[in-house]
C-alpha cells in the first residue's frame, strides 16, 4: 500500500522543482530552440516560394521571349510577303511599260516604214511616169519627124474620133 | 572444457548456498519493494552510501539533520533528535524511542533519493537544453549539429506529430509544458534504468503531480465548447443531465488519473521484473540460473529503454489530446455541412 500512497515531501518538491524547470527550460531553452526552428523554417519557405516565385519569372519571361521571338517572325513574313509583293509589282509594271514602248515603237516603225513605201512608190510613180513621157516623146519625136507618118498618125486619131 | 564448467558452477553453487545460509533468509519481495520505494539514504552499492538530508516541519519548528544520524556503527536504526526512521517513514519517538502514532503536524520535505535523483536530472535537462539553445544562437540559421542535431527532431516530432496534430492551431501555448514534461518523463525514466539510480518516475506523488498539472492545464485552457459539452451535451436530452453531468465530471478526473496511474505503473513494473529477474538467482540459490536470469534481464531491459520513451510520448500525447479537447472549435453535428463560414 505504501507504493500508490503518494509522499507529500516528494510531492512538494516535485511541484516546485517541475515548475522552475518549466520555467527556466521554457525562457532560456524552448523560446530560442523553437524560435531558431520557426527561423529557419520560414527563410527555407521563403527561400523555396522564392525559387518557385523565380521559376514562374523565367517561364513568364521565356513565354514573353516566345512571343516577341513569334512577333518578330510574324513581322519578317510579312516585310518578305511585302517585299516580294513590291518586287513583282515592280517587274510587272516594267514589263508592262516595256511593252507599251515596244509596241509604241513598232507601230512608229510601221508608220515610218509605211511612209517611206508610199514615198517610194510615190518617187518610183513620179519616174516611171517621166520616164515614160520621155520615151513616148523620144518614140514621137522620132516617129513623126517625117511628114507621112504624121499623116498616119492624124488619120488614126480621126478614126479613133469617127468611131467614137 | 565442458567438465571445467560444471565444477566451476558446482563449485560456485555452493558457495552461493553457503553465503546465503549464513544471513537472514532472502526475501525477494522486500527487496524489490525497497529498490522501488523512496529512501533517505542513496545507495550506490554496497559501502557507498549517500546520506540525504532530512528537513521536517514539526508543528512550525524548522529540522534539518543528515540521515545518516538515523544509524550508529552497526548499521542499527536508532532514534535521533526525538526522531525516528521506520520502514521507510519518519516519526516522532515516543519514550522508549519507538515510533509514536501521533503525527499530527508534522510534515516530512525530507531530500530523498527520489528528489536528490530529481535534482540529478534536472541539471541534466538544463545542462542539455541550454547547451542546445545557445548552439542554436550560434549557429543560427544553420544545419544543426552535435546534440543539437539529435534532439532537433524530437522538438520537432512533439511539436509536429504531438502538439500540432491534437491542439490544433493553439498549440504553441502548450509547447513549453508539452516539450517539459516529454524530457522530463524521459529523462527520469532513462536515469532509473541507471544502476543505482532512483525509481523517480515510478513514484506515485510523481505522477501524481504531473497529472495533476496536465489536468489544471485542461481545466483553465477549457473554452464555451468544453464546457458545453461537459454541462449540457449536445444530441442528448435535457431529462438526462442530473446523470450525464456527473459522468462528464468524472471523465475530467478519470483522464488525468490515467496518466498518473499508467506512468506509475509502467515504470514501476519494469523495475520489479528487471529485479525479480535478478532475484531468481537467489531464490534458487543457484549461479547455473545466472545466464537465464541476465539474458531475460537484459532483454527486458531493452524493452525498459523503450518503455522510458513510449511512456514519455504516451503522457505528452495525451495531454496534449486533452489539450486538444479543450481548445477545440466543434463543428456541432446539427450544423454539419452547413456549419462553413459560420464561425
Amino acid at each position: 500500500m505504501d507504493l500508490v500512497t503518494p509522499n507529500f515531501g516528494l510531492i512538494f518538491w516535485q511541484l516546485v522543482t517541475f515548475l522552475i524547470v518549466m520555467f527556466l527550460l521554457s525562457k532560456f531553452a524552448w523560446k530560442p530552440i523553437m524560435g531558431a526552428l520557426r527561423e529557419r523554417e520560414t527563410s527555407i519557405e521563403n527561400a523555396l516560394s522564392a525559387a518557385e516565385q523565380a521559376k514562374l519569372e523565367m517561364q513568364g519571361l521565356k513565354a514573353e521571349n516566345e512571343k516577341l521571338l513569334a512577333e518578330a517572325r510574324m513581322e519578317r513574313d510579312r516585310i518578305l510577303k511585302e517585299a516580294s509583293e513590291a518586287a513583282n509589282n515592280l517587274v510587272e509594271t516594267a514589263k508592262t511599260k516595256a511593252n507599251d514602248e515596244g509596241a509604241r515603237m513598232i507601230a512608229q516603225a510601221r508608220e515610218a516604214i509605211e511612209n517611206e513605201k508610199l514615198a517610194a512608190l510615190a518617187e518610183v510613180k513620179n519616174m516611171a511616169a517621166a520616164l515614160s513621157v520621155d520615151i513616148a516623146e523620144r518614140i514621137l519625136r522620132k516617129e513623126l519627124s517625117d511628114p507621112k507618118a504624121q499623116q498616119a498618125l492624124a488619120e488614126d486619131y480621126i478614126r479613133e474620133v469617127t468611131l467614137n | 572444457m565442458k567438465k571445467l564448467f560444471i565444477l566451476l558452477f558446482s563449485f560456485l553453487t555452493i558457495s552461493a548456498q553457503a553465503a546465503s545460509s549464513e544471513g537472514e533468509e532472502f526475501k525477494p519481495g522486500d527487496l524489490i519493494m525497497h529498490h522501488i520505494a523512496d529512501d533517505y539514504s542513496w545507495h550506490f552499492a554496497d559501502g557507498a552510501v549517500l546520506y540525504l538530508p532530512v528537513i521536517l516541519i514539526d508543528n512550525g519548528k524548522f529540522v534539518s539533520f543528515s540521515s545518516s544520524n538515523f544509524y550508529n556503527e552497526n548499521h542499527e536504526l536508532v532514534p535521533y533528535e526525538g526522531y525516528v526512521l521506520n520502514h521507510g517513514h519518519i516519526y516522532r519517538a515516543d519514550a522508549s524511542g519507538e515510533p509514536s502514532e501521533d503525527k499530527a503536524g508534522l510534515y516530512d520535505f525530507s531530500i530523498t533519493k527520489n528528489v536528490a535523483s530529481m535534482f540529478v536530472s534536472v541539471a541534466l535537462l538544463f545542462l542539455v537544453f541550454f547547451s542546445i539553445a545557445s548552439s542554436y544562437k550560434k549557429n543560427a540559421g544553420k544545419a544543426p549539429r552535435g546534440l543539437q542535431s539529435f534532439f532537433e527532431p524530437i522538438v520537432i516530432f512533439v511539436r509536429d506529430e504531438i502538439a500540432k496534430g491534437n491542439i490544433g492551431p493553439k498549440y504553441e501555448r502548450y509547447m513549453p509544458y508539452l516539450l517539459t514534461i516529454f524530457f522530463f518523463i524521459w529523462f527520469n525514466n532513462l536515469l532509473g534504468l541507471m544502476p543505482g539510480g532512483a525509481n523517480l518516475t515510478g513514484n506515485i506523488a510523481v505522477t501524481l503531480v504531473l497529472a495533476t498539472l496536465t489536468l489544471l492545464i485542461t481545466v483553465f485552457s477549457g473554452n464555451k465548447n468544453y464546457w458545453g459539452h461537459i454541462f449540457a451535451t449536445p444530441g442528448v436530452p435535457k431529462w438526462l443531465a442530473p446523470i450525464m453531468i456527473p459522468v462528464e465530471l468524472i471523465g475530467i478526473l478519470t483522464k488525468p488519473f490515467s496518466l498518473m496511474v499508467r506512468l506509475f505503473a509502467n515504470i514501476t513494473a519494469g523495475h520489479i521484473i528487471i529485479l525479480s529477474l535478478f532475484s531468481l538467482i537467489f531464490i534458487f540459490k543457484s549461479v547455473a540460473v545466472a545466464p537465464i536470469s541476465v539474458a531475460f534481464a537484459i532483454f527486458m531491459f531493452f524493452l525498459e529503454l523503450l518503455v522510458a520513451l513510449l511512456q514519455a510520448y504516451i503522457f505528452t500525447l495525451l495531454s496534449a489530446m486533452y489539450f486538444g479537447g479543450a481548445v477545440e472549435e466543434h463543428d456541432h453535428v446539427d450544423d454539419m455541412g452547413f456549419g462553413e463560414g459560420a464561425h
